[in-house]
């Protein structure tokens, strides 16, 4: 393929720069960095002839126009510019419109900016916390609100249908994910304890460890994953299709109608899953404690009855509403906070289930603490 | 060459879902011409659109660009005849994790061998010649008007010097005021730049100010004119079109 040319011609102080070829965008590359740095070695006029050029588009007419804008501004006098007679309508355009200064892209990262951001970002955590928190505390007061108030009635069929929603339909997927946390668990406490001859305590291993932290905390983060992301994402998208505003313009409110029921059915239905859940490990473990070790069904009912009694199932249940209560809080708090653009959504709902998991676990540290301080 | 037809479309039969959409359709557009496509909501004017730039392959027919026959093209003959041509799509489409001057620059970044510096000034440039003001080119397309980001993806769609630009409802959205100057802009680029324009439109002011010839999809057919010619058809819709108050408004 042809190639782009100019050469300069020195006669004198004339310096007379000819041009010839294709000057498009696709040939830019190839004379852009030695057009920059033409000098005019002290010639008081120049001459730019392109009559030579048989292809210009508006990159090669750009090109021509700021040699001429560069040999101007060293103080040389143009005298002459010259290209082919088709296209003086293109190059009209671009030299009524070209800018004064080229915008530059910023790549650098300097400190300052990277202090900016660090700055921001922590103000942003600052502002989203007290939001968070502010958030729990007028739901709150919105539902004692309306459980006590005739006015407003309590969307009964709404929160059964979400008790379906993150209940029910959650069965299949925790109980798979439980059932292999056990018998993983089992197998690794086999496996240590084996050494010591203590096989027989994988089963209170596996009973303390599922029904006071691991029952609860793994149900507690699939939900986060799976109902916490679809409440920022529902509600998030009914935010862009202005569907919130609508709501609020008919006199609904949003609370009773979207929020309430959610939280309300998370809240019932997460202690149920880890109930659920329990179970499901409990059994996992024991098929692998058969399987491995040849303890039996009612050997591992005996031991387990022996290793845990009901405040370890308690520890472990009365974690499940107030993870539920933050899980739901979290994921409408998000879906509300979403912009009317389609982006928005899948940003929030990132961060709904990042914040959400991240405040369990907290959550579950912050429990641990209390039970150890209160002996339990 | 100069006379054949930058676009030709024959026979072409388009299907969704079981119902027909494009019955025989043909198409001829002149190089250099604004042509418009008219039609009511549904009948197929963006389906039509998306089947000439390959983002749709039709039930049956011929769809050629420059001559070539897009239908048949392998993948790598599509790519350098996409050059071509530019798409200004119904809200901008422009990449929202980028800032303007990085959407402006994609196309050159993988098609060309532009220097950084070279691509920040044709950015500038391309923003100058859609009426964007300098400061436009770092924002993200979020923080943009609807207007400002049409102007914006056109100045995206131009960056490559195409021969075709594609307008898919340019004015759609925008108010009067700026619908007009939207118009203003693609009928002045069109004419400096000698570009062929194909959009496709609702706005009876957009035909009337800078359309050499319309199209009108009526009954899975086109019907392809001048408007006075396209007036003068009988067809109840086409009359309900353009005599209706809005379509006496515009031509007045």
């Amino acid at each position: 393929m042809a190639s782009p040319w100019f050469h300069l011609d020195r006669s004198g102080t004339v310096l007379r720069l000819s041009a010839g070829g294709p000057w498009t965008v696709y040939h830019a590359g190839a004379v852009d960095g030695a057009l920059r740095q033409l000098k005019l070695d002290g010639a008081a006029t120049v001459e730019i002839d392109a009559g030579a050029v048989d292809a210009l588009d508006t990159t090669g007419a750009w090109l021509l126009l700021r040699t001429r804008a560069q040999f101007a501004a060293a103080g040389a006098s143009v005298t002459a510019f010259t290209v082919p007679e088709g296209y003086l309508p293109l190059l009209k355009v671009i030299d009524s419109d070209a800018p004064p200064a080229p915008a530059a892209v910023v790549t650098h990262e300097t400190l300052q900016a990277f202090l900016e951001r660090l700055g921001r970002a922590t103000h942003g955590a600052l502002i989203q916390a007290v939001g968070i928190l502010g958030y729990v505390g007028r739901i709150t007061i919105e539902w004692f609100k309306t459980i006590t108030a005739p006015a407003r009635h309590f969307r009964f069929t709404a929160t059964v249908h979400q008790i379906e929603e993150v209940g029910i339909d959650a069965l299949p997927i925790v109980g798979l994910l439980m059932f292999l946390v056990g018998v993983v668990l089992a197998y690794q406490g086999a496996d240590q304890l084996k050494r010591f001859g203590l096989d027989i305590f994988t089963v209170n291993a596996l009973g303390i460890g599922v029904l006071r932290e691991l029952g609860v905390l793994i149900t507690a983060i699939i939900i986060a994953g799976r109902s916490g992301s679809a409440f920022t994402a529902q509600i998030g998208t009914m935010k862009v299709n202005e569907e919130i505003d609508a709501m609020q313009t008919m006199g609904l409110n949003v609370d009773d109608v979207l929020i309430l029921p959610r939280v309300t059915g998370l809240v019932i239905a997460l202690p149920f899953l880890t109930f659920y859940a329990d179970i499901v490990a409990l059994i996992g473990g024991a098929m692998m404690c058969y399987f491995d070790m040849g303890i039996t069904f009612p050997m591992f009912i005996r031991q387990l009855h022996q290793a845990v009694n009901l405040d370890t199932f308690l520890v472990g249940m009365i974690k499940a509403p107030v993870f539920a209560y933050v899980i739901g809080m979290v994921g409408c708090f998000e879906g509300l906070n979403v912009e009317r653009n389609a982006a928005s959504v899948g940003r929030l709902t990132t961060r709904s289930v990042v914040e959400s998991v991240f405040l369990v676990i907290v959550l579950d540290a912050g429990f641990s603490v209390m039970f150890s301080i209160l002996g339990i | 060459m100069a006379d054949d037809p930058i676009i030709s479309v024959r026979g072409l039969v388009t299907n969704l879902g079981g119902k027909l959409i494009h019955d025989h359709v043909d198409l001829d557009v002149r190089r250099g011409e604004v042509i418009a496509i008219v039609g009511g909501s549904g009948s197929g004017k963006s389906v039509l659109l998306r089947s000439i730039v390959g983002l749709m392959r039709p039930a049956a027919g011929a769809i050629h660009l420059f001559g070539e026959d897009v239908v048949s093209l392998n993948e790598a003959q599509m790519r350098s005849l996409q050059r071509r041509w530019g798409v200004l799509f119904q809200d901008g489409a422009l990449f929202s994790s980028q800032t303007v001057a990085e959407n402006i620059q994609v196309p050159l970044r993988e098609f060309t061998d532009v220097p950084q510096e070279l691509m920040n000034e044709i950015a500038a440039l391309k923003l100058a010649m859609v009426g964007l003001a300098e400061d436009a080119a770092h924002k993200f397309p979020s923080e943009l008007s609807g207007g400002m980001r049409k102007r914006a993806s056109l100045a995206r769609a131009l960056v490559l010097d195409p021969e075709i630009v594609f307008l898919d409802e340019p004015t759609a959205g925008l108010d009067p005021i700026a619908a007009a100057a939207f118009d203003q802009l693609i009928a002045s680029l069109q004419k400096s730049l000698g570009l062929t324009v194909f959009m496709v439109t609702h706005d009876l002011d957009t035909l009337n100010a800078i359309c050499d010839r319309v199209a009108v999809l009526v009954n899975r057919k086109l019907k392809v004119g001048t408007i006075d010619e396209v007036r003068r058809d009988g067809d109840p819709w086409i009359q309900e079109y353009f005599s209706g108050p809005r379509g006496r408004a515009a031509m007045r």
